[in-house]
């Protein structure tokens, strides 16, 4: 993909995780766990309080998108700088080829933990 | 016939160097140290948090190898650089799409230029990064 | 008491003789400053009184030719259009535009930056090629239409804007200041059609995406191009274009012959001097 896409997609994604990490923040600063499930929001990192997140769709879909928004907006951004140091040409695959895998395989990862912790929820915290 | 000139590129010193005749230029350079911040605090969470998957022991455990005073300031910096870099990037995000930089100009001295057509902007973004990260300290010092 | 003497300032210049010095070095010299003085009036000084074999280049002396960029006490200016005064140090600083390799002394090699001002086009590209190698009339332009890229279009080619760009200081794959301000001048002018084809070559890793809005471009340009405002003009054309929000209009049309003007008072015109054919 030609610069112009992917730079359109960096500014996207950092619109995205405006909105999202906003959100975030609030719940895991400002309380607005307690008005949503019933948990004060300094308790916000209290076992109960995540399992309760682990089980609901919206968390869990709003983890993903995160994950994926700020990997890609971090690692392009990351690129931006390293190629700017001008690499030579085989050095420039590696960093592409490297961060797209490392994205992609962290992305895979927190997909999964958002997937699979509504499981650990029940039947570990229960 | 081979080049007999002397290379004369400022290298990475450009970054940071320069910069006798504007801020944005230290914005740029902060922009970058926030942005590589953040990268490597966001990883580092993926992984911390992701210990939730294995129960409520190993979450606690994560928990507490995370809380201490250090941890605390640690938690802080990202904040307040997150704070910079997101007010900074709607100005960018702005900029960059040809916003309040004003239309093309005639250039009669002395110039003005786009740099300070947005400069209230980038005051502004200052400034309100600066009350959000003020604010987000007395948050941070009063919840622990 | 008042100094009667006249005040004389140590010009300090960047010397580098290729083949002999190894790496270049600072050279002073002491100059008396005369009233009105520049600093290429300086150099001149320099090389008539202390340095024979002082090099660097100017032309015009008035800055219209972007001969004679330099890095003058840090800042990438026009040594003609720089007064010694306005200045106001005891020593003046004077070596060659960085982000350029040095051919000798004060000469930068500027043939990088020319090379991809070239690739990106910097001419009108229409379909008819006809009218365009035997034109009939003018294209039709109207002043707002002018407007649009006059400043743009007042560059003299100097690279005083390579020279501040803290990317151009890393990146020299990057395209750089003056060779996007003058593709997007052409860009977004209305009699221009070439806006698909440069956009081949933007689009790429050396456009204008490399840009972050240090600014320093337009801040150290002395003909109050803006160069970065043009790059983020051209930013918001190709993305809208990516995102199918870019209006398209043709090029301008051939501007029609005037017709029905009444003539009255207006002499005819003298007999032709030159033979027709
Ligand atoms: S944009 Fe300005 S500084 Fe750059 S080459 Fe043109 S005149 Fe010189
Ligand atoms: S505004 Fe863009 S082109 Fe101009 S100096 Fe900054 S990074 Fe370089
Ligand atoms: S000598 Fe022509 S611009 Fe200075």
């Amino acid at each position: 993909m030609r610069d112009r896409t992917l730079w359109t997609a960096h500014l996207g994604a950092g619109g995205l995780i405006l909105v999202f990490l906003g959100l975030h923040m609030a719940i895991m600063h400002l309380g607005l766990t307690g008005d949503g499930l019933g948990v004060p929001g300094d308790k916000a990192i209290d076992w109960a309080s995540v399992a309760l997140r682990a089980q609901s769709v919206f968390f869990a879909v709003t983890y993903v998108i995160l994950v994926g928004a700020t990997l890609y907006h971090g690692l392009y951004g990351l690129r931006n700088i390293l190629l700017e140091l001008n690499p030579g040409p085989a050095l420039r695959k590696v960093i592409d080829v490297g961060l797209s895998v490392v994205g992609l395989a962290l992305f895979a990862f927190g997909t999964w933990t958002a997937l699979a912790a509504p499981g650990a929820a029940t039947t570990v915290g229960g | 016939m081979a080049s007999r000139a002397h290379p004369n590129r400022l290298g990475i010193r450009g970054w940071v160097g320069g910069g006798r005749w504007g801020f944005e230029r230290y914005l740029y350079t902060l922009h970058r140290i926030t942005g590589l911040g953040l990268l490597a605090y966001f990883l580092m969470h993926i992984f911390v948090t992701s210990t939730r998957v294995l129960g409520p022991a190993s979450w606690k455990q994560a928990m507490d190898a995370v809380s201490g005073p250090l941890f605390a300031v640690g938690e802080y910096l990202v904040f307040a650089a997150f704070a910079f870099h997101a007010v900074n990037g709607v100005r960018l995000a702005l900029i960059e799409h040809g916003f309040l930089i004003g239309p093309p100009i005639e250039p009669i001295y002395p110039y003005a230029t786009s740099v300070g057509r947005q400069r209230p902007l980038a005051v502004a973004v200052m400034i309100v990064a600066g009350v959000i990260a003020l604010w987000g300290g007395l948050d941070f010092l009063t919840l622990r | 008491m008042a100094d009667a003497r006249p005040r004389t300032v140590t010009f300090r210049v960047r010397r580098f003789e290729p083949g002999r010095d190894e790496r270049p070095r600072w050279e002073d010299h002491r100059v008396e400053v005369t009233p009105g003085m520049t600093v290429l009036d300086g150099l001149w000084k320099v090389k008539e009184q202390s340095a024979p074999s002082l090099a660097w280049r100017s032309s015009c002396r008035m800055g219209i030719c972007g001969s004679c960029g330099m890095l003058i006490d840090g800042r990438p200016r026009l040594a003609c259009n720089t007064q010694v005064a306005e200045l106001g140090s005891e020593v003046v600083a004077v070596g060659p535009l960085p982000n350029f390799d040095i051919v000798k002394d004060l000469v930068p090699d500027l043939r990088p930056m020319f090379e991809t001002h070239r690739d990106l086009r910097p001419y009108l590209l229409r379909d008819d090629t006809e009218e365009q190698d035997d034109p009939t009339r003018e294209y039709w332009q109207s002043p707002h239409e002018l407007e649009e890229y006059l400043q743009f279009s007042y560059c003299i080619k100097c690279g005083c804007c390579m020279a501040a760009c803290p990317t151009v200081a890393t990146d020299p794959h990057y395209a750089g200041p003056m060779p996007l301000a003058q593709a997007q001048r052409y860009d977004s002018d209305s009699r221009d059609a070439g806006f698909g084809e440069r956009r081949e070559v933007l689009s790429g890793g050396d456009g204008p995406w490399r840009c972050h809005f240090a600014g320093e471009c337009s801040q150290v340009c002395p003909k109050g191009v803006d160069p970065a405002k043009a790059i983020q003009l051209m930013k918001r054309d190709l993305v809208f274009d990516l995102l199918r929000l870019r209006r398209r209009k043709p090029p301008a049309a051939v501007a029609e012959a005037p017709h029905g003007l009444p003539r009255e008072g207006i002499p005819p015109a003298p007999p032709r001097t030159v033979p027709e054919g």
